[in-house]
This record gives C-alpha cells, sequence and structure tokens, in this order.
C-alpha cells in the first residue's frame, strides 16, 4: 500500500515501472561502462610502443621490459598482467594515439571538453546524458555514476544517480521517513534538489532488501582492495541485477605523475595494477554476461613523450586506451601509428584518433538508439572497426 | 636635477608614503531592503559564517550589522574558549620538521626499531602490535587532528568569517593530505601560509602558498631545476635532494596561471607556461632530516635557470635569481585577469553561481584599487545591493562542510569531534584536506547535489536530531502546544523563517499520517528537526 501511494506521488504507475524491471536487456542492447581515468594517463607507458626506435632517446627512467608483447610493436604494462587473459581471448582491445581534436593540457578544461563532447569548448550537458536521452524513460537504474557526484559526462536532462556506494544507499530511520523526504523535495522550489530529490528516492526504493545489491561476486572473482574495486562490483552488482542498467559509469585518479613515475613498479606501476585488477574482476564476475557489455577506458589527455626532469612526465596530448566486452573486435591494437620521431609540438605523442570516434563506436554498438549528431554536436565519428 | 627628480620617482615608487595619522576608516554601510531582520541575520551568517548559530545571532542583534561585520573583517580579539579546546591538539603547532620527529614516516620508524619490511609483510601480528604500541606517534593522527580541528573552529569559532575565509583560501590555494608527504605539512600550510593573510594583501598571500613546502611539494616545484642541470660534485649530500632532477617540472608554474592567479582563460599559452617554470626553478625545499630548518623553502641558486625569460607580457632579464620569481608573482598578483578571476570566484562563493556581473566588476575594481588588498575586497561583496537582494537569498545550495557545520550550530554543541562526523564528509564527496587536483572543491553547487549525497545528508539530519552523532549532544525547542506550533518553533531556529504552505502541509501529513489509529498526535520536535535538515529548504543558505 505505501509503496503504491509514492509511487503515485511520483506521478508513476506501478505496471510501468514492473514492466520496466521484468524487461532484460535485450539481444542486441549492451550496457556501456566508461571508467575516466583522470588526472592524464601516461598511454605510452600503460601500452608502451616498445617497437618505436625513438622511445628509448625519450625516455629513460620510465622504460618497463617483461610486459605481454600486444604485436611487434606495442607491450602491455607488466603491472597489468591481469589482463592477459582477456586481451588473448579478444574480449579486450586497446586504441592508442587518441585524444582531442583541440586538445588542452589543463586537467579541468580537458575533462570538461571531453565530457561535453565537443572540440575545445564545454557546455553544462554531457555526451553520455544525450546518448541516453534517446532511451525510454522510467527506469531507476538506468544511468549511474558509481562516484561521489555527478560527472559531467552525466550531466543533463536525462535522468542519472550518482552515489559512491550501493551498501550505504538507504535512508537509515523510521520506517515511513523516506516517504516524508520524498514529498519534501516533490515540492522543492530548486530544479536540481527537486530532480536529485526525485532520482534518489525512485532507486532507493528499487534498492531496498534487494539480494543483487549485496550479492558476492562470482566465480571466484576477486576485485583489489579500495574505491575502484568496490565500485566495479557494484556495477556488476547493478548488472547482474537486471535493473535495466544502460550507462554506468566510475572514475579512478592519481594519474597525474609529474615526478618519479616509475617503470615496471612505482606510483604509475601501482595505479594501473588497480585499474587492470579491477577490469579483470569484473570480466570474472559477470562470466558470459561480459558479452552484455562494453568497457571503455579514457583519460583528458597523455603525457609528454619526453621524460621531465624530475623522472616525471608533464602533460601531454594523446594516450592509449582500453576497450572491453561483447562484440569488440580485441587481442588487438587499434592505432594509426604517429611514430614518436613526429612529435606534436615537439613534445607530445600526437592524436590520430579522435577519442570521439572511438566513444561513438561504442555506444553504438550497445545500441543505444542515439544519433551521433545529437551525443557528438559539432563533430563526425569516423567509423572505427573497433566493434565486429 | 634629472637624476633628483628621477629618485624621488622611484623613492615614492619604493616605499608607498604613510600618512602620519591613519584616516578613521569610513563607517560601513549595509544596504537595506525588505526582508525582516530575522532574515537578514540568517542570510548575512549563512554567508559570513557557517550558519546562524543561537549566540551568534544573538551578538548580530545586539551589536548590529555593521559592527558585527566590522569587528568580523578585523579579528582582532581572543577567542579564548576555542584556543583551549584547539590546546589539547598536539599536532597543530607543530612545524614541518617537528611533525616528521614527532609523526616519523613508516618506514622511517621501521628502521629505528630495526625491523625490515619484509619481516613485517610476513608478520600480521607485528604489525598489529607495532600500531598498538605506535597508536600515538603514527602519522594518521596529523590528519585526524587537522580535520578535527577545522570541524571545531568551523562550528565553533568566534571569527567566523576568518574561518570561511580559511575554507576559501585553503580551498583556492589547494594541496590535498593524499599526495604522501604532504600530510605532514597540511597544518603548518593552513596555519602559515593562509590563515595570517585571508585578510592582508592577496600577494603576501600568493607568495607564502608559493614558498611554503606543502606547496612546493604538491605540486612539485621542489623538484623543478634548470634543464640538463648536474648536481656539481662538491655539492653533493647538501641540501639537494639524493635523486637529483635534471630539468623542469612545469606542474606548479601551469597551476599557478591557471588556478592561483590569471585562470585558465587569460590568453597565455604553453610557451608562458614553461617560462614561468623556467623563473622558478630553484624554489626548493630543505630536505636533509638532520638539519634543524628542515621542510623550509630555500632558493637553489644552482639549480635555477639563470637566462632571460619572456612570461604572459612579462620580461624578465638574465641573472635574476631569487628576484624571477618574485617578479612573476607581482606581475601576476596585480595582472587584471586576476582580479577579475579572483573576483569572480569569491562571488560564486558568497552570493550566487552565477553572478552578476556588474557585482564582479565592482568587486574586481576594488581588488586593483586596493593592491589586493583582501579585506576592503570581502568587504566590498558584503556591502553591496547585490548580495543583499531577493536574487541573492538562499540563492546556493550549502557545500557539504557548509551543511554539516550549519546543522551543528543551529542545534547542536560540540563536546568533542569524533571520527563519525569527519567521516560524513567523505561520504559527501568533500573529505577535509583531501581534494586531490589542485583545482580544489568546486564553489558551484552543481558538483555536490546528486542522490548519492542527498542520501547522505538525509541520513546525518536523521542522526543529528536524534542525537545519535557520536559527540554532539543537540538542544531543540520545546514542543508546542500543537503539531503546526512545534513545526514553526524548529523552523525558526533551522531556517529562520516560517515554512511554505505546501512544505508545512507536507510535514503535518507526513509525520501525523504516519500514526496507525489515525489519530492526530503530538509531532516530537527531534523528528521534525531531522525532517527539516534534510529537506531541500535546509540546504539552501
Amino acid at each position: 500500500m505505501m509503496r503504491r501511494s509514492f509511487l503515485q506521488l511520483l506521478g508513476l504507475s506501478v505496471p510501468a515501472l514492473q514492466s520496466a524491471f521484468a524487461q532484460p536487456a535485450s539481444a542486441k542492447s549492451k550496457t556501456l561502462i566508461t571508467i575516466f581515468l583522470r588526472g592524464g594517463v601516461d598511454g605510452l607507458s600503460m601500452v608502451q610502443p616498445s617497437g618505436d626506435p625513438a622511445l628509448r632517446d625519450l625516455r629513460k627512467t620510465l622504460i618497463h621490459e617483461g610486459g605481454l608483447k600486444l604485436d611487434s610493436m606495442f607491450q602491455l604494462h607488466p603491472a597489468m598482467s591481469a589482463l592477459k587473459p582477456l586481451y588473448e581471448r579478444k574480449s579486450l582491445a586497446v586504441v592508442h594515439a587518441v585524444g582531442q581534436a583541440n586538445p588542452s593540457r589543463s586537467h579541468f578544461e580537458a575533462q570538461d571538453f571531453i565530457e561535453s563532447g565537443l572540440s575545445g569548448t564545454k557546455r553544462g550537458d554531457g555526451y553520455l546524458n544525450r546518448a541516453l536521452a534517446a532511451f525510454p524513460e522510467g527506469v531507476p537504474f538506468r544511468a549511474v555514476a558509481l562516484q561521489n557526484t555527478l560527472p559531467l559526462s552525466l550531466a543533463g536532462d536525462a535522468q542519472a544517480l550518482a552515489f559512491p556506494e550501493l551498501r550505504r544507499f538507504k535512508v537509515n530511520g523510521a520506517s515511513g521517513l523516506g516517504l516524508s523526504f520524498e514529498a519534501l523535495y516533490a515540492g522543492a522550489v530548486d530544479e536540481a534538489l527537486r530532480t536529485s530529490g526525485h532520482d534518489a528516492f525512485e532507486s532507493l526504493n528499487a534498492v531496498a532488501g534487494e539480494a543483487w545489491a549485496t550479492a558476492e561476486a562470482a566465480n571466484g572473482a576477486a576485485y583489489p582492495r579500495g574505491a575502484f574495486g568496490q565500485r566495479m562490483q557494484d556495477l556488476a552488482r547493478l548488472i547482474r541485477g537486471d535493473v535495466g542498467l544502460r550507462i554506468g559509469v566510475t572514475e579512478l585518479g592519481g594519474f597525474d605523475t609529474h615526478l618519479a613515475q616509475g617503470a615496471a613498479a612505482g606510483q604509475l606501476a601501482n595505479k594501473l595494477k588497480e585499474l587492470a585488477d579491477g577490469l579483470a574482476a569484473f570480466a570474472v564476475d559477470l562470466g558470459p554476461r561480459l558479452d552484455d557489455v562494453i568497457v571503455a577506458t579514457l583519460t583528458e589527455f597523455g603525457r609528454t613523450a619526453r621524460e621531465n626532469g624530475t623522472q616525471g612526465t608533464d602533460h601531454g596530448t594523446a594516450s592509449s586506451l582500453f576497450v572491453m566486452g561483447g562484440g569488440v573486435r580485441g587481442g588487438r591494437v587499434h592505432a594509426d601509428w604517429p611514430s614518436l620521431s613526429k612529435l606534436y609540438e615537439d613534445r607530445d605523442l600526437a592524436v590520430t584518433t579522435d577519442l570521439r570516434s572511438v566513444l561513438w563506436s561504442a555506444i553504438e554498438a550497445s545500441g543505444a538508439p542515439a544519433k551521433a549528431s545529437d551525443v557528438f554536436p559539432d563533430f563526425a565519428p569516423k567509423p572505427l572497426s573497433l566493434f565486429s | 636635477m634629472r637624476v633628483m627628480a628621477l629618485a624621488v620617482l622611484f623613492g615614492a615608487c619604493a616605499t608607498p608614503t604613510q600618512p602620519v595619522i591613519a584616516p578613521a576608516p569610513a563607517p560601513m554601510t549595509i544596504p537595506a531592503n525588505g526582508w525582516s531582520p530575522q532574515q537578514r541575520a540568517h542570510h548575512l551568517l549563512n554567508r559570513a559564517a557557517f550558519g546562524p548559530s543561537p549566540s551568534d545571532l544573538a551578538e548580530l542583534e545586539h551589536v548590529g550589522e555593521a559592527a558585527w561585520l566590522t569587528a568580523q573583517l578585523d579579528p582582532s580579539g581572543h577567542d579564548a574558549q576555542l584556543e583551549a579546546k584547539l590546546s589539547g591538539f598536539k599536532t597543530l603547532p607543530l612545524t614541518v620538521a617537528q611533525a616528521f620527529a614527532a609523526y616519523p614516516p613508516p618506514q622511517q620508524r621501521l628502521k629505528e626499531l630495526g625491523i625490515t619490511p619484509d619481516e613485517l609483510k610476513d608478520n600480521p601480528e607485528l604489525r598489529k602490535q607495532l600500531m598498538r604500541e605506535n597508536a600515538d606517534e603514527l602519522p594518521r593522527n596529523l590528519l585526524i587532528e587537522a580535520t578535527q580541528a577545522k570541524l571545531i573552529r568551523s562550528i565553533e569559532s568566534r571569527r567566523q568569517l576568518e574561518e570561511v575565509l580559511v575554507d576559501f583560501w585553503f580551498n583556492h590555494f589547494n594541496v590535498s593530505a593524499e599526495k604522501n608527504r604532504t600530510r605532514w605539512m597540511i597544518s603548518a600550510y593552513e596555519r602559515d601560509a593562509i590563515r595570517p593573510f585571508v585578510l592582508g594583501k592577496f600577494r603576501e598571500l600568493l607568495g607564502a602558498t608559493a614558498k611554503h613546502p606543502a606547496m612546493l611539494w604538491y605540486l612539485d616545484n621542489w623538484m623543478s631545476v634548470r634543464d640538463g642541470f648536474e648536481v656539481p660534485r662538491r655539492r653533493r649530500g647538501g641540501q639537494l635532494p639524493r635523486r637529483m632532477p635534471t630539468g623542469l617540472n612545469e606542474n606548479y608554474a601551469r597551476e599557478l596561471l591557471e588556478l592561483h592567479t590569471v585562470g585558465v582563460n587569460a590568453g597565455y599559452d604553453q610557451d608562458d607556461v614553461r617560462e614561468a617554470a623556467r623563473a622558478l626553478t630553484g624554489w626548493s625545499i630543505r630536505v636533509r632530516p638532520r638539519d634543524g630548518e628542515f621542510g623550509t623553502f630555500i632558493f637553489q641558486s644552482i639549480a635555477h635557470d639563470s637566462g632571460p625569460k619572456e612570461i604572459f607580457g612579462l620580461e624578465l632579464a638574465a641573472g635574476g635569481g631569487i628576484e624571477d620569481g618574485e617578479k612573476l608573482l607581482d606581475y601576476l598578483a596585480r595582472h587584471p585577469a586576476t582580479a577579475r578571476h579572483i573576483a569572480r570566484k569569491l562571488c560564486v562563493r558568497f552570493v550566487s553561481d552565477e553572478p552578476p556581473q556588474a557585482l564582479i566588476d565592482e568587486v574586481a575594481a576594488t581588488f586593483v584599487r586596493t593592491d589586493g588588498d583582501l579585506r576592503e575586497t570581502t568587504k566590498a561583496i558584503f556591502t553591496s545591493p547585490h548580495f543583499w537582494s531577493d536574487e541573492a537569498r538562499a540563492a546556493k545550495t550549502k557545500a557539504p562542510l557548509e551543511f554539516v557545520a550549519s546543522s551543528v550550530r543551529a542545534i547542536g554543541t560540540l563536546n568533542e569531534v569524533r571520527q563519525p562526523l569527519a567521516r560524513v564528509l567523505d561520504q559527501m564527496g568533500e573529505p577535509l584536506y583531501r581534494c586531490n587536483p589542485p583545482t580544489g572543491f568546486a564553489e558551484h553547487a552543481t558538483p555536490w547535489v546528486s542522490a548519492g549525497a542527498l542520501v547522505n545528508r538525509i541520513n546525518f539530519g536523521l542522526a543529528l536530531a536524534s542525537g545519535r552523532v557520536p559527540g554532539v549532544s543537540v538542544t531543540l525547542p520545546a514542543a508546542g502546544a500543537n503539531s503546526a506550533e512545534t513545526l514553526d518553533r524548529v523552523s525558526a531556529v533551522l531556517l529562520g523563517r516560517p515554512l511554505s504552505e505546501g512544505t508545512r502541509g507536507t510535514i503535518l501529513k507526513a509525520l501525523a499520517g504516519e500514526e496507525a489509529d489515525g489519530e492526530m498526535r503530538a509531532i516530537a520536535p527531534a523528528k521534525v528537526a531531522g525532517l527539516l535538515i534534510g529537506s531541500p529548504e535546509f540546504q539552501h543558505q
């Protein structure tokens, strides 16, 4: 009774919501997960062009040995060995020399440009929100950012949620209190608060007491300790819970390695290991359901091709990224390699693939009914052979 | 004759003439508007303080707005009660060197105890024992105490505006305790580089942050040296780092331009960033642990790039030494783009997320006219009609710290800060002293209004009002003759105004509807307070 009454309060009919829940992802549609690696990942270390003769002139303390050879040119960072099985069974692909059309070397500008989906400028809504807008509404967990705040990429008119942890996503207190808050927020004058409140309560109701929300990892998947592992696990829970998740977003920081970056071990290696272990555990946890998912990593910029004066790297331009999941033409590095002997502005790896072409390929392959011209209004994505 | 004239001219430039008798400060006029005194008091205390507390409301009513603001802008008096409370925190007065000595980094401590990292790795019992035996000197105490002190100050300091400004300027010149060694420097940074200058000159504040080890470490400038630098043999073992760098690190120089001064759209380019980094080479930290001045600023002239530089319109002749950096800071502090950038950010913090351009111009003009006097610049905001306009009232969403501090100030007494109170801020996405990117936390609301954040706020309000936040006791108005009266009393305390009819009806209905027998019963004040703190109205300031 109570449940019915507050659903009505929200203007949603019970049958509509039930049918939305009951609907599993159709054969064509996949959940899109993006992982923003904040700080600017040194793509030349994450996926090292060991076969480029200029590499050893540019870098001294940063070069690593012993990582998985991806092809005659590229070598995976040795701290990322957890990705080996995924690459070998072709569920994981690399894209290299990827970046922005009008790059910025400012963290927040570069992040805002990417998340806006625009060339060298920004706006108040994000590319993922515009992709989301094409889906039917009324599913509480349609789009979720597993982080403290809603990132710009998901901000906009279409409903999206942000919370850092499923376990803590509940109102503590006497029963019925949730209902009161719900009514208060429904009447809020401030639109941002009203919308966030609405989204919060709708989802709170959907998650309350559900077994999937606290399910253990399957298939012996071992997530890395820390927030990133927990968030990847929560994303897997949302997928396994069949709650209609279309877009999931999370992030990992700590890639701004200006000083003592390290090679096979060290500061960057630790972060890359956390990323690789999280991705690998997510894949193991999902098992065959990984085919229903597309995961893409991205970062705001790569770093200087040359090692700087403090055994680190400064803000650069192109970087590398991973795409994983169903339909990915994996087990290969997709790159139009610009060569390290022809650097952009004599300092950075040049961009030969616009990041938005990759993101659009992923959105398209996920079966989202969005139009490229809505998602990336000032850019015509180039077709890539990233998905079969 | 001509030489004389020049000398006079230069002399006048170098030392501004001091008037013999300081002119009496102009009496402060605060614009009138149509609000009730209670509404005015809540508005002022919501912005110039961490929200209204019963004692600050009483003081403001007693002395009047102008006198209250004048005192807040020149807070010379002691706050004995606060000082007594903070005197128990051992880490707050420590220098960086003392902090490292008293709270040694784990590796160093292990070395002193003669334990190898491998021994520890295979022996969880030993690890537990060490943690227990050394609990008082674990480095985590540095951050715990800093966090607790900040909460106490935000909630209880009588110099509220100073605390708000310390929060603003720390965030503007952000460093994060998450970047390993910065943790040992964070209290010293706030105490020595931020707090003394928040009502002083911007140039002094800029200089203090530029030379503080926390900033030099956090943005890597301490390791930035001229390209091709090699340590001369005779200097090895001196104040130079062991693993010596060989060239520029442009991290600090970039953020100095982008975040601290002129702003990202000022028109500088990558070359300007590199030139600025060259000007700042050699600005470093004394790093030898045995040195008494360990962890203080040092200019390493042998690591400095002595060539000429040109930075965003500033020309520096060769051989400037440490003056290169000083001149760069002078130039940036007085650049008109800096005035605009700072004015805008202050207006977003204190007035609204989209402040009117006329106000920004007004505040920027004050900044320029007073050569970056932050007392005058801050005053210009609070005495502007824009601050007192209907558009500005309740126009801002509280940031996490503002939300937590204002709710405790309204109905609570802080007996002691326990960790759950600090952890609430972590969950709301703004952990104190741990904002990793140099941008600091956003001053506008969009990033912190999200479903998860609201749920955290609702839960905090419920816990606080029902006395479940450890270390905080709660005083609520007595229940009224009926539920409506109780509601009005609680809302007067928390919001400074009666609730809108809609919200009032919703709460009465929601709380009354809970009763199984349908009888209207008196609502407990705690229940109302719990709801109101989590309500949309209380998220505003």
